[in-house]
């Protein structure tokens, strides 16, 4: 059986959706002439000011493209639906927001985007610009804690991005907006938990299968098998085995701050999120852990997958006044 | 001693092309056993640029290696992902090895295979055993390069390597996923054939007849 879409040819999805973004947005971005899967901030990239490059697959909306905008990312490279982009838009995007202070690569730490943004990083360094590459590994479940640096990037993204966009923003070099993307990273911690599949737009296909009544935990935002699958649990229930988990990794002392995102995996609607929050801020209150910010809502989505994921950035002061300065993205707003 | 004319090639790309695009559907069924079921998309999407971009190019005028340097840029610019990358620098590879020649003479053939294979291992940094396309080309350059070393003539060498792509991709089943995408499946990707491994073969066949 085929899945449902509102498409007209999936072979031109992502590229529809982009005039589409652009028709929306184009008073914030712009894509570059000749490289259509490089949008650009309008108001971000200025004269000594470090550039910022996203990137990755289609199909998570608004993560990648949504936190391109002034205070957050300066571009973004666009690749086909769960694809890492070549690296020609990746260096399109690093010429168009270099400004002598050096570029900053960041991105979720998967086989295909590592190669194609080292590709890319090769081919800016023959133009003599100075890139720096940082890694998201927020997802908790996909590799166990000593193997960090083979955890895969997921919503957690945001709130790194965040972080490392107003560094950048306020006018940090280059070794500053990276220290402070590696801190970011390393204090932001997620865990998510699928209900049923998505189907790519070419193949309108469920891209796996989970009985009518299961769920599967620490499931990845390209369907990546997760650590146990089990019989659905009642949302408080689902809540605790995900903060358990992140609460154990953080590491947190009572008094601590921290910021939160529940984020929707596709069509799980806002109704679901809100009754997840309402079970983390029991758990955070318990933890006697204070909850400085949060974000509901759909913020790196897998297409239509039903589930959730949650994500706990542990704040200091530094990375507290980052997140809370102010950005103006094209899905995507703080301060 | 055959002669591989940059016309030979790029109709091997068009044949590797065609294959890609009947396999296209049992390549995503694969993945989307034990990855994310597009590779079949990204084979199909990457080989049909390669042939558009090659139509471009009057083979006459041109030479082998730049047929196989066209053919890694259409490759990446269109896939991305992981196999772009991949089987960009395989064609980069075979480009520079053939640097310079008008034609490709036997042994020609055999180094720009054997560089291809180089250059998927050296950029995707898997060895074999990780359940990955590397497990069908590294005993397929393997397998041609012992036999041109007994004497083998190219198409026998070819069809040598062939088969040794075919079995290793077969092994793939018995292989738990260590590196790519499918890595974070481990056990369960017990059983499955490696869906990287599955598309070189259907690449390896395709060349087999184009330069045999």
């Amino acid at each position: 059986m085929k899945t449902k879409k509102i498409i007209n040819d999936g072979a031109n999805a992502v590229d529809e959706m982009l005039e589409g973004v652009l028709a929306a947005h184009s008073d914030k971005v712009f894509a570059i002439d000749g490289s259509p899967r490089s949008i650009v901030s309008r108001h971000g990239p200025r004269p000594g000011k470090v550039g910022l490059v996203i990137g990755g697959g289609s199909g998570h909306e608004p993560s990648f493209l949504g936190f391109v905008g002034k205070g957050l990312a300066d571009a973004a490279a666009i690749g086909n639906v769960f694809a890492s982009p070549p690296p020609d838009p990746i260096v399109e995007c690093t010429r168009a927001v270099s400004n002598g202070a050096g570029v900053l690569y960041l991105y979720g730490n998967y086989a295909g985007d590592v190669m194609n943004f080292d590709m890319a990083a090769e081919m800016a360094a023959m133009e003599d610009i100075e890139v720096r590459t940082v890694l998201t590994t927020d997802d908790v479940a996909s590799a166990p804690r000593d193997q960090r640096d083979k955890r895969r990037g997921v919503a957690g993204n945001v709130f790194v991005f965040k972080a490392a966009g107003a560094a950048a923003d306020k006018g940090l070099d280059i070794d500053e907006c990276e220290r402070i993307a590696r801190k970011a990273n390393d204090r932001t911690f997620t865990m998510g938990v699928a209900l049923s599949p998505c189907s790519l737009p070419q193949t309108l296909k469920p891209n796996f299968t989970l009985g009518e009544t299961e769920m599967e935990v620490g499931m990845g935002i390209h369907g990546e098998p997760g650590i146990a699958r089990s019989e659905l649990q009642p949302a408080d229930a689902i809540a605790d085995a995900l903060m358990d988990r992140i609460l154990a990794e953080m590491g947190a002392d009572s008094g601590d701050r921290v910021a939160v995102l529940v984020n929707s995996l596709g069509s799980t609607p806002l109704m679901e999120l809100y009754i997840l929050m309402r079970q983390v801020r029991k758990r955070l209150d318990a933890a006697g852990l204070a909850l400085h910010t949060s974000l509901v809502g759909n913020y790196c989505t897998s297409l239509e997958m039903a589930g959730a994921s949650i994500t706990l950035m542990h704040l200091d002061d530094e990375l507290q006044e980052l997140i809370d300065h102010p950005c103006d993205c094209i899905m995507f707003r703080a301060g | 001693m055959s002669e591989i004319t940059p016309a030979i090639l790029a109709q091997m790309f068009r044949d590797i092309a065609a294959a890609m695009a009947a396999a296209k559907g049992e390549l995503c069924e694969l993945d989307g056993v034990i990855g994310d079921a597009d590779h079949g998309i990204a084979m199909d999407l990457g080989f049909a640029a390669v042939a558009r971009a090659l139509d471009g190019i009057d083979p006459a005028a041109s030479d082998p290696s730049a047929i196989f340097n066209t053919a890694a840029k259409s490759f990446l610019n269109a896939v991305g992902a992981s196999s772009g990358p991949l089987y960009a620098t395989a064609f980069m590879r075979a480009g520079a090895a053939a640097k310079g020649k008008p034609v490709l003479g036997d042994d020609d053939v055999c180094a720009c295979f054997i560089a291809m294979a180089k250059g998927i291992q050296d950029r995707g940094k898997a060895e074999p055993g990780e359940k990955t396309m590397i497990d069908a080309w590294a005993p397929a350059a393997r397998a041609m390069e012992e036999a041109r070393a007994a004497g083998a003539s190219l198409p026998d060498a070819l069809d040598r390597a062939v088969a040794a792509a075919a079995a290793g991709a077969e092994a793939t089943r018995a292989m738990v996923a260590t590196k790519g995408r499918s890595a974070r499946l481990g056990e369960r990707s017990l059983g499955h054939m490696d869906p990287g491994a599955a598309s070189a073969v259907i690449m390896i066949r395709s060349m087999a007849r184009a330069l045999g």
